[in-house]
């Protein structure tokens, strides 16, 4: 009686476990649907590409459009500002990644890198401060380039980081040139 | 109380034969049923169909029906057309789109994108129903699911339908193909510019004078382009515009249902071996 | 949940928080809670309630973090929902035969409680609760169909809320006030969303104290005799938990069926288009769950007395622990009742069917006919067959009864504890 009993009840033990992982991996799986539409839909992430003419742009002058949602800094850079921007040692930097999409990861932050090679007149840039989020000032901060007011993070005129709470440098988003002035960002 | 069943099951029945056949089917006769591939628990599209289907919205129906909840990178998403990804870009760059305002604030055209809308015949329903002779050319994105082919009297009309569905494609091949020449008894008030169509769901005259023709289209994959063929195509495209998910639903619903089955029978055991030693 | 628990954690820390927050010692009351051990799978669709509402509470959630309630929007953004959202389609057409699928187990866990007399004393209030749980269930329906914003939501909205305007005196400014408006239209979209997102809770809410005053009596059974000892029970876990788990899976079995093969069966093909304030569709009709009492609205040929007779088909229910003059719970042991119960049943069918038609010819008679046994059945019927009705004889205990209807033959083992 009591062997039939503990056979029995291992018979039990393997069904009600059995039951049970079955039912908790339906749950999980049952999950993901709800996760997952928290994720960018169709519509989003089929959002278009921007083209933007470089031609109206004037040398000192910077422009600001909106791509996927966020501001894209484009600055006709002065020569002044090439050089400074290329006088800095890569060792000075707080960030040595070009955070180039357009370059392999862990490329060096050389000003040339910034930018299209033979471009370099064009720095295209997300403008979105690294540290949290905020939208830096142009041409203001130590460096001359970019300043961001809500804590004090001072980017050069290459938009690298040099100061302040930010960990990187502004990124530069994936573009090519479509034509000699005409640029396609995305 | 025996009695009081009796005549209630009789007042019940009386009135199934009585106003069953004045109100079961409203005024249009009922669509001929087609065996779409969609249809069924594992029905899928046809892609060729949808491609074709599309060719006739697009060279055909396009010229008055928007199809506002499309996009053109819609063709290409799986479960559809399945255009391949420089067809849907190709497909795309052939409208002019609308954008803007530039930095001048002016709008400009554009060549389309596949992340645009398709492109409305019309910009607003005012303009449609103007060039329309007043009658404005309805949105093609959920016709199928909007109209119903199938009309039954109302005390079967429930099972017929789970089995059916309410005929949406159906209606669309329908009116597409059931043109005729009214009866002669209809015929002395037919209304100017109209014509008879006894499928038309707010019929039987209609202000769309018959889209297609004989080879009206031309299809590339050499399938001969009779009215029928292409009625029947457009309306698979519109079956797929109106429910782009139906494949991904299936074929979910199909995994989902196993699992649930397979738990069930789980669960029984479970519940048979706790109850055994309790009499209930 | 009734008095203090005897039950104290062992380890430790839980005795320490359970002395100051006794979610435990409650959670071991309501595991080993004495549950008849009679009951029939009827008895599985309070638990199948509470899983649709959960179903509801979060697909809802996230329907609500895709939805735009602006008439210009509503419509494309469901659409939007449908063909854009990762599993949007799934979720929303989870949701939308989520709502048929809960009433479908309301109705029946209803039709329990009248068949079994599980309203009667000690239980009303739990009752009148269950019945206050069905008036928030069709107003947050009511309101939930409004959201799609096509012509069939339009026009169901306008329809309903203009019942107010039946009130003598202040119907029509109660209206205004409804629609923030002189229609149907933005503004009654915006509130019809936010009550609609708030009503679940407030059905969780008095769930909760359905649940508790379920606890206080404990369940009804299907012989309707009192517990009588240890004998006639089971406790709650495991043995009533995993039976509801079966019976809810098979419910979801149902469920997943119309979800992913016939998921716009129970809609209506006009709510395929657009809310269009100038053209009402020809033929309006409710969702399936509204058909009776759609019907009782329309048999009366006066505006306020079909308002009414509408309102008293729920309004009666509160009553029908009153209403009721038998002794005896069960119909299993009320041969009149029991009869009078399905002819009920048929008549709510009946009535359904008259409200899925159009107001004409013949289905207004039988509208009528109908309308008037409803009340019949309530009002007369109940109280007089408890009175004049000879109850077949009571089993002593439920123990007794189980024993009863046992196949010969087989021992009769002791129910484990």
């Amino acid at each position: 009686m009591s062997t039939l009993d503990s056979h029995d009840s291992e018979r039990r033990d393997f069904l009600y476990i059995g039951t049970g992982a079955f039912a908790a991996v339906g749950t999980a799986m049952a999950v993901w649907p709800f996760i997952h539409q928290m994720n960018p839909d169709a519509s989003v992430k089929a959002l278009a590409s921007v083209e933007l003419d470089l031609a109206p742009i004037e040398e000192g002058q910077s422009i600001t459009i909106s791509w996927r949602g966020n501001p894209v800094f484009v600055r006709h850079r002065t020569a002044a500002e090439i050089e400074e921007a290329n006088s800095v040692p890569i060792e000075d930097l707080p960030d040595q990644d070009a955070r180039n999409a357009n370059l392999p990861e862990g490329t060096p932050a050389t000003d040339v890198n910034r930018v299209i090679d033979g471009k370099d007149k064009f720095l295209v840039m997300i403008g979105v401060c690294t540290h949290l989020g905020c939208v830096p000032v142009g041409e203001a901060g130590e460096f001359d380039g970019w300043f961001c007011p809500c804590h004090g993070s001072h980017y050069d005129t290459s938009g690298r980081i040099r100061k302040g709470p930010a960990p990187e440098n502004m990124p530069v988003p994936q573009y090519s040139y479509v034509s000699d002035t005409l640029i396609k960002i995305g | 109380m025996k009695t009081l069943a009796k005549l209630l099951t009789a007042a019940a029945l009386s009135t199934a034969l009585l106003a069953g056949p004045a109100f079961a089917a409203g005024k249009a006769k009922n669509a001929q049923d087609i065996d779409f591939s969609f249809e069924g628990p594992f029905g899928t599209f046809d892609r060729a169909q949808l491609q074709r289907g599309f060719q006739v919205y697009k060279e055909v129906c396009s010229a008055c029906h928007s199809a506002d909840l499309l996009h053109y990178r819609n063709l290409g998403e799986s479960g559809g057309p399945e255009f391949s990804e420089a067809q849907v870009k190709a497909i795309a760059a052939e409208y002019e789109i609308q954008d803007g305002p530039n930095e001048d604030g002016e709008m400009f055209e554009r060549p389309g994108r596949p992340s645009d809308k398709f492109k409305a015949p019309f910009t607003n329903a005012n303009e449609a129903r103007a060039a329309n002779g007043g009658a404005y050319p309805p949105d093609m994105s959920l016709i199928t699911k909007a109209r119903e082919g199938f009309h039954y009297p109302w005390y079967v009309s429930p099972f017929i339908k789970m089995w059916t569905g309410n005929g949406g494609p159906e209606y669309v091949h329908a009116v597409l193909t059931g043109y005729s020449d009214p009866p002669e008894k209809e015929a002395a008030n037919a209304p100017e510019g109209k014509s008879y169509n006894a499928y038309f769901a707010a019929g039987p005259w209609i202000s769309m004078a018959p889209p297609l023709s004989e080879d009206g289209v031309e299809y590339s994959d050499g399938t001969k382009a009779s009215v029928d063929q292409q009625a029947k195509d457009v309306a698979a495209f519109l079956a797929w515009a109106a429910e782009p998910k139906l494949e991904e639903r299936k074929s979910l619903g199909l995994q989902v249902m196993i699992y649930l089955i397979i738990l069930a029978l789980l669960m029984y055991l479970v519940k048979l071996k706790l109850w055994r030693d309790v009499e209930h | 949940m009734s008095g203090h628990s005897t039950y104290e954690p062992k380890n430790p820390v839980a005795k320490w928080f359970d002395k100051q927050l006794p979610i435990l010692s409650m959670s071991h009351d309501f595991l080993v809670f004495p549950t008849p051990k009679n009951l029939n799978y009827l008895w599985t669709f309070g638990g199948i309630l509470s899983m649709c509402l959960v179903i509801q509470i979060l697909t809802g959630i996230v329907l609500a973090m895709h939805y735009t309630p602006h008439v210009d929007m509503a419509f494309n953004s469901v659409e939007h929902i449908m063909r854009d959202v990762n599993y949007g389609w799934l979720i929303r057409y989870i949701h939308q035969n989520g709502a048929s699928m809960f009433f479908i187990a309301v109705y029946i866990h209803i039709l329990r409680g009248m068949y079994y007399g599980s309203y009667k004393s000690p239980r009303e209030i739990l009752w009148i609760l269950g019945v206050i749980i069905l008036l928030l269930m069709m107003a947050t329906a009511f309101m939930g169909y409004v959201l799609p914003w096509g012509q069939m939501s339009f026009w169901g909205a306008k329809v309903i809320t203009n019942l107010f305007s039946a009130i003598p005196f202040v119907g029509d400014w109660v209206v205004t006030l409804l629609w923030g408006g002189f229609t149907v239209d933005n503004p009654t979209l915006n509130r019809f969303f936010s009550l609609h997102y708030l009503m679940p809770f407030m059905i969780a809410g008095v769930v909760a104290l359905h649940i508790w005053a379920l606890h206080i009596p404990g369940s009804n059974n299907p012989t309707g005799v009192s517990v009588k000892s240890g004998q006639d029970t089971v406790p709650f876990h495991p043995y009533i938990t995993m039976k509801d788990l079966f019976a809810a899976i098979v419910f979801l079995i149902l469920f997943a069926f119309f979800v992913f093969y016939k998921p716009n069966y129970l809609g209506h093909s006009i709510n395929f288009e657009v809310a269009d304030a100038l053209k009402t569709p020809e033929h309006i009709v409710p969702e399936w769950y509204f058909l009776p009492f759609y019907a009782i609205l329309r048999a009366i040929p006066d505006k306020l007395g079909g308002v009414l007779a509408m309102g008293g088909a729920i309004v009666v229910l509160f009553f029908l622990p009153w209403l009721d003059t038998s002794r005896v719970r069960s119909a299993k042991f009320r041969p009149i009742f029991r009869q009078f119960f399905w002819l009920f049943v048929i008549n709510v069918f009946i009535l359904g069917v008259v409200g899925a038609n159009p107001a004409e010819g013949w289905w207004i008679i039988v509208g009528q006919f109908s309308t008037a046994y409803y009340f019949l059945h309530f009002l007369v019927i109940i109280p007089l067959v408890g009175m004049i009705e000879n109850p077949k004889p009571l089993p002593a205990s439920i123990s007794e009864s189980v024993l009863a209807s046992q196949p010969k033959g087989e021992p009769a083992a002791q129910p484990a504890e």
